[in-house]
């Protein structure tokens, strides 16, 4: 567990020697809904840091997915990583493609942690039929425990991109700003996971979304 | 010979690759989470046979006959999926491997998608049989390897036990080149394979002597391990709990388990001689504690550390005092996200149908299961693969006198059927019941990801197999009462349900379209509210849609997530909802 992190952005080089000397351990949740391409994007993240020859485990919470669920899937890179899951207290990082599984799973944050979360709302059914209520202030309850907030807005970016559905992408773009891999070893898994006809409209998201924090 | 490589696996990704390194020949399953994908990955490897199979016990069955025919076989399945293999399992030990043989069983510590998280590590030591458990995806491939020759130098089937997070945790695996290993040639053995009472008696003093000299084995065997350091604590642990382990007391002794059955006595002594404390960190059962207090080892154990549910490097830690609980956030009130059938699912239109006349429908396992939540609340029983057919008959038996007979049906989906239905099935008919069975069609094993099944001849190496025709089938037991209804015309649906419940006789109902995921599932203009027209009575919501939630006092639908199943307009009471033109 890393627990010192006073990561600013661009700070790749540094990073790197911080996490090998102390033999740390990152690790990054993604949370979100079914269909939002959250286990592409922490494949993307898993092969990143591959390639840049650190130790990684990827774990994945599958079955319901498809049907709407909350979908959770954590990465964990370092020098050498055992437990390939998070608990309470050990993500340093928050990667959220919704609003309400970002404060769904914020027990996951460690007191030091950072969350990126998508400005973006999606109905679970009980809300939808109108048996409970979305809250309102969910960027003001999540602020109340993290320091380091980022809110981005993933869907316009992603349509300015070319396409919804490379809003998992986009998210990867602005959380690559505080994690240590080197932008032409994103490039290179971009290119290596997506099917070659939607390399390019990939590329132009996650720059896009490397913009955004 | 390929060059050393290096590829990011998941457990079951790992599994199919050992199975193409060690020479497997042939690889059978039935899909279940977390297990399908060690069959679908296998698939690429046309060097091996694969096949999805009827269900667990077949699979077993046709990996016993290819080891029998001196191949090397795998199969694969979920935890609970082993209890419908077990009856071949416990006659395979006493006839041993020619071909190795290996049999996989993912288990489900948390439940993350089962009906329970049953120990398969019981299964090893009931059947006496060696056990191999992985703690990542790298020894998830190496125990393939290792399990085909522990198999065929032990005369034994091997079980290879994943969890889920074994099997969908993903890590960095060296890949090796296929061994092709030749199929032996099949020499007829009575003894050893005819398992009659005479043989048998010969074969279990076979097993425990096979036992004892696999108990040496273990002693040797690289993968149990101790790895030295602070002696004041000493932790014993298997599987995925050995990561958290690592995680929580990385300066611990450890006696890291891999063979778990039958297990290392003297290893274990020498450990245990070593250390000042022992803790055993295990998923589930006391499986290893017991083991160890019946040695006469003391032990921490289950009386700290939960039995329930699956463990993470949290509660580890928590549990034996070596972090400090956290404080729960106080987050507000949260509204749960619960799974739901797709918009458009065509198991959503039966399901309102049953909740409209209020029938006492036995459920089953599958996507449809859902059916059982609300807003449908249309399932009122769900026991295990197949069992709803059986269950609805017995209801009646045990209802015969009640005025509510006549309202209990069964349901089950297609896979489901052919995996374990039919022989309830045909037990109604022999034995008179008047039950009426509802098969949701929807073409596909859906809730593992679409894979095939015998109705829809469509074979695992994409090969078109042929198709049981599943009306014909029917009609073949004797059913005369057999009618394929349209499940997205509700009132095509009621009156024929309507009818057949009041028929005293057997008849089944099958509701064909298929999933809503598949590339022919239904693709319709969306529907879309009149806004004028709705007065807010929210009887659509009840349809159980994800695409129809209210905006304000009227309804509305996502025009991006409806595919135009029309279920909805159906339902609307004031013909407030339209198609798009």
């Amino acid at each position: 567990m890393c627990s010192n992190m006073s990561i600013r952005r661009n700070q790749t080089s540094k990073l790197r020697r911080m996490i090998m000397n102390n033999n740390n351990v990152i690790s990054v949740l993604l949370t979100g809904i079914g269909g939002q391409g959250i286990l592409l994007a922490s494949d993307l993240l898993t092969m990143v840091a591959m390639e840049e020859g650190y130790d990684v485990k990827k774990s994945e919470v599958h079955g319901m997915s498809q049907r709407g669920g909350s979908v959770e899937s954590a990465v964990r890179f370092g020098k050498k990583v055992y437990s390939p899951i998070l608990a309470p207290g050990m993500a340093d990082f928050l990667l959220s493609f919704e609003k309400l599984e970002a404060l769904r799973t914020l027990d996951y944050l460690n007191d030091n942690g950072l969350i990126v979360v998508n400005d973006y709302k999606f109905d679970p059914l009980p809300v939808a039929a109108g048996l409970a209520e979305y809250p309102g202030d969910i960027i003001d309850r999540i602020k109340k425990y993290a320091k380091k907030v980022f809110v981005v807005d993933g869907m316009s970016v992603a349509l300015r991109a070319g396409s919804m559905k490379v809003m998992n992408v986009v998210l990867i773009g602005a959380i690559s700003k505080f994690l240590p891999f080197k932008n032409d070893a994103w490039l290179k898994v971009i290119k290596k996971r997506v099917p070659e006809k939607y390399v390019e409209l990939n590329i132009k998201a996650f720059k896009l979304g490397s913009e955004l924090v | 010979m390929e060059i050393e490589k290096r590829a990011i696996l998941s457990g079951n990704e790992a599994i199919a690759r050992g199975a193409y390194e060690g020479g497997c020949h042939v690889a059978t399953a039935y899909p279940g989470t977390p297990s399908t994908e060690i069959l679908e990955n296998i698939a690429q490897y046309r060097e091996i046979h694969s096949e999805w199979c009827t269900n667990e016990k077949v699979a077993l069955e046709v990996a016993i006959g290819a080891s029998f025919g001196g191949a090397r076989a795998i199969v694969a399945m979920k935890h609970v999926g082993l209890n419908v293999a077990a009856d071949p399992l416990f006659s395979l030990s006493y006839i041993g491997a020619t071909g190795g043989i290996i049999i996989v069983s993912a288990d489900d510590p948390g439940m993350h998608s089962s009906q329970d998280e049953q120990d398969n590590r019981n299964y090893a030591k009931f059947s006496k049989i060696p056990l191999l458990e992985p703690s990542d995806s790298q020894e998830a491939k190496d125990l393939v390897l290792e399990g085909f020759k522990i198999s065929e130098k032990y005369d034994t089937p091997v079980l290879l036990r994943s969890t889920t997070r074994i099997s969908h945790s993903k890590s960095i695996v060296k890949l090796g080149a296929r061994e092709e290993v030749p199929i032996k040639s099949y020499h007829k053995d009575m003894l050893k394979r005819v398992i009659l009472p005479a043989h048998a008696r010969k074969k279990h003093i076979f097993v425990e002597e096979r036992l004892k000299s696999l108990k040496k084995f273990s002693e040797r065997f690289p993968y149990n391990r101790i790895e030295k350091g602070d002696n004041s604590i000493g932790i014993i642990t298997d599987s995925v709990s050995y990561q958290y382990a690592k995680e929580i007391f990385p300066d611990a002794t450890i006696l890291k388990l891999t063979m778990t059955w039958p297990m290392p006595d003297e290893l274990i002594k020498t450990f245990a001689s070593m250390v000042r404390k022992i803790y055993v960190i295990e998923e589930n059962d006391p499986f290893i504690e017991e083991y160890l207090k019946v040695m006469g080892i003391p032990v921490v154990g289950k009386d700290k550390i939960p039995l329930c549910l699956e463990l993470n490097p949290y509660i580890v830690g928590v549990s034996l005092g070596k972090i400090k609980e956290r404080k729960p956030i106080d987050k507000g009130d949260i509204p749960p996200r619960p799974p739901a059938l797709c918009p458009g699912c065509p198991h959503t239109g039966v399901f309102n149908v049953i909740r409209k006349l209020k029938l006492i429908a036995t459920g089953d396992i599958g996507c449809y299961t859902l059916g059982a939540l609300s807003p449908l609340n249309a399932l009122d029983t769900c026991v295990e693969m197949g069992a709803s057919v059986g269950n609805a008959y017995g209801m009646q038996l045990a209802m015969k006198d009640d005025k509510n007979r006549k309202k209990i049906i069964g349901v089950i989906g297609d896979s489901t059927f052919f995996h374990s239905g039919i022989t309830s099935l045909i037990n109604i008919y022999y034995n008179n019941g008047i039950t009426t069975i509802v098969i949701l069609d929807n073409r596909t094993t859906a809730m593992t990801g679409h894979q095939g099944y015998p109705g829809t001849g469509k074979t695992l190496m994409g090969i078109s197999g042929r198709e049981v025709d599943l009306e014909k089938f029917i009609k073949g037991i004797g059913i005369e009462n057999v009618y394929v209804v349209d499940p997205y015309n509700l009132k095509e649906v009621t009156v024929v349900m309507k009818r057949e419940i009041e028929r005293d006789d057997l008849s089944v109902i099958i509701a064909r379209a298929p999933c809503a995921l598949l590339p022919d599932g239904i693709k319709e203009k969306p529907y879309y509210v009149l806004a004028d027209k709705c007065t807010g009575c929210k009887v659509c919501l009840k349809v159980g849609c994800p695409a129809i939630s209210m905006s304000g006092n009227v309804a509305t639908i996502n025009k991006f997530f409806c595919v135009g199943c029309s279920l909805c307009a159906q339902i609307c009471p004031f013909d407030a909802i339209k198609q798009v033109n």
